[in-house]
């Protein structure tokens, strides 16, 4: 086990280093730079002193050199966009609110999802599952800017409730929490996890309640809700630790489409500006970021799905 | 395999009186697929939305009222059903929406199946190789695959364009650099598991040459669920183009793309919400096709699958 993880995350290292080169050599391939005369107007010897101070003028390599050697020592730079503050502070900033929308999404996903997934499966082929599988369909085909435009149009504009975006600005609940401007963003948002989450539920617990333990829980004359959450749903809801995977640190680092139809400050905003700004530090930090995220949360639901299933090796899938 | 599937199967010969299995018309597995397809009424559904918004594309110079670029400064913003020339109402700047609605559909296709026509174009040759050599060749394309996983196709994608800059070509060349990752990786699984199949073995003790096992036996095996992943792999390809223009980093103006009108509209909402609302649902509209296409594929073309 030791073994395996060790060996995991040494993998880990070597595709961030290859995802920081990919993206380091990426930038620097296209003519232009981040002080050029269309971004920044400024007479050559402000230039070259810039291009100095941020070491621009050397070698490309040296630069990669440099930037990863102070990264691993968490020195992301300074934002070529906001030279007051470092590229942490920024992140910080930026992602704080990020996270939040990508909690309260997460929230409202897994704690609708599962149960709709539940009690789809338990009256199955009921008007209950109908609706269920019917919403799941939209919410997996339906992108979210999508989503979210109806949504405005029919609350925002036509109906009036709510406000049509922000975040943490109007009608809060507690101050700067639990906000009116919170919930388009949330449901539009969370369609989509909720959907892949009530889909995945539905399928799982429909395969345990025709499973031959279950038939024999029932037979030994078991109560009903014993059977579901001591042999369904105990069974059921291991395999969710996969789907929770990839769903977690998606909704983490925040839609860039949420965060631009309802105006939210988020990371995913500053992004898009921060590559069009050639801000070379800020997108290293935030590819790093992202993709150290990505990479450890994989790490971490294999080894606890390993945990809940005992049934399962970490050794087999090396050989797949 | 298509003679063993005819026989076994119940519900495809229907409710009619049971006649001798001798007698009942011999089937491929292709006419058994479509005929699968065709009885499932979402897979039909879907096909007609698909048909019906290819057939935009493809005739928008004939069916749409004006040119895509004509501004009218006149009537600016006008609503729908209120001017009779502009039944959709008219854009920010007075071109006739309906005209930009169905040349956006020729964007959205084009941008579609041009990107998945890529994503075949590497995806397979790279999945298979790395699949049918194994060893150096297999690690060498696995990792690269792993390191293009690493990267969120959406923000490489604006990475990419962020330095080559927007328009219908770069945004295709930026989506497609991580749309072959998926068609690489299933086309090596399918190549690794067919390789042990008996019938391969059985080829090549027979004398069959490498290539006309790759060509007659590990290619055609593979394309049932290689179609099937294109035909999700569309849709996805399309909403990629809708992101980028939605962001106003795709495609360039005055060519129509339902995303940017979406990310258009954003600012005059409060007013004009026909700009926001019939983009919005094309792109709902189109995503719902294809997928029911697709779902409707991959029931129909897997064999095992009896209803």
């Amino acid at each position: 086990m030791t073994r395996y993880i060790l060996g995991r995350v040494v993998s880990l290292f070597f595709v961030i280093i290859a995802v920081s080169m990919v993206t380091f050599s990426m930038m620097h391939a296209v003519p232009g730079g981040p002080f050029d005369e269309d971004k920044q107007p400024l007479p050559p010897a402000a230039k070259a002193n810039i291009m100095r101070k941020y070491g621009l003028d050397q070698p490309v390599w040296k630069q990669y050199v440099l930037y990863m050697s102070n990264a691993a020592r968490f020195d992301f730079g300074i934002p070529y966009q906001r030279p007051t503050s470092t590229v942490a502070e920024l992140i910080k900033d930026t992602w704080g609110i990020t996270a939040q929308v990508g909690l309260v999404t997460i929230l409202l996903a897994f704690g609708l999802g599962i149960p709709l997934g539940i009690i789809a499966a338990y009256n199955q082929n009921s008007w209950i599952d109908t609706i269920v599988t019917f919403m799941s369909m939209l919410g997996f085909i339906m992108p979210s800017f999508v989503l979210g435009t109806l949504a405005i149009l029919l609350f925002g504009v036509y109906l009036g409730w709510l406000p049509l975006g922000g975040w943490g600005d109007t009608g809060c609940l507690i101050d700067r929490y639990f906000c009116a401007d919170w919930i388009m963003p949330v449901v539009a948002y969370a369609l989509a996890p909720l959907a892949i989450i009530a889909r995945y539920t539905r399928s799982s617990v429909i395969d345990y309640l025709n499973s031959d333990f279950v038939r024999t829980a029932r037979a030994k004359g078991l109560g009903e809700r014993t059977v579901m959450v001591r042999h369904v749903l105990r069974n059921a809801l291991i395999p969710m630790v996969t789907v929770m995977g990839p769903i977690i640190p998606d909704l983490m680092t925040g839609s860039i489409f949420i965060e631009s139809i309802f105006r939210i400050p988020g990371l995913g905003k500053y992004f898009v500006t921060s590559t069009f700004n050639r801000d070379y530090p800020m997108v290293m930090a935030t590819v790093l970021l992202i993709a150290l995220l990505w990479g450890l949360v994989y790490l971490a639901t294999d080894v606890i799905y390993t945990r809940l299933d005992p049934r399962v090796r970490l050794g087999a899938q090396e050989g797949q | 395999m298509s003679v063993a599937t005819n026989t076994g199967e119940k519900g495809i010969s229907g409710p009619e009186p049971v006649t001798p299995v001798t007698l009942r018309k011999q089937r491929t597995l292709l006419q058994d697929a479509v005929r699968r397809f065709f009885q499932n009424r979402l897979a039909v559904l879907g096909l007609i939305i698909v048909v019906f918004f290819l057939s935009l594309a493809i005739f928008a110079d004939i069916l749409a009222p004006f040119p895509y670029d004509k501004a009218d400064f006149t009537a600016v913003r006008v609503l729908p059903m209120v001017n009779p020339a502009y039944p959709l109402g008219t854009d920010e700047i007075g071109r006739d929406y309906l005209s930009r609605l169905i040349y956006g559909a020729r964007t959205s296709m084009t941008v579609g199946i041009t990107i998945q026509f890529f994503a075949l174009l590497i995806g397979v040759p790279l999945g298979g190789l790395a699949g049918y050599m194994g060893g150096k060749v297999d690690f060498a394309v696995s990792r690269l695959i792993d390191i293009m996983t690493a990267f969120p196709g959406l923000i490489f994608a604006i990475l990419v364009i962020s330095l080559f800059g927007g328009g219908m070509w770069k945004v295709i060349f930026a989506l497609s650099i991580t749309s072959w990752i998926g068609i690489a990786r299933l086309t090596r699984a399918q190549i690794l598991s067919l390789r042990e199949k008996e019938y391969i073995e059985a080829a090549r003790c027979l004398g069959v040459t490498q290539r006309g096992i790759i060509f007659r036996h590990l290619i055609p095996n593979s394309l049932s669920p290689l179609l099937v992943a294109v035909s999700f792999g569309i849709p996805a390809a399309i909403f990629g183009e809708a992101g980028l223009s939605f962001l106003g980093i795709g495609i360039n103006d005055p060519i129509a793309s339902w995303g940017k009108m979406v990310g258009i509209s954003g600012a005059y909402v409060r007013v004009s919400w026909h700009m926001a609302l019939f983009p919005t649902l094309a792109i709902a509209l189109a995503m719902l096709g294809f997928s029911f296409v697709g779902d409707g594929l991959r029931d129909a073309l897997d064999p095992k699958l009896t209803r």
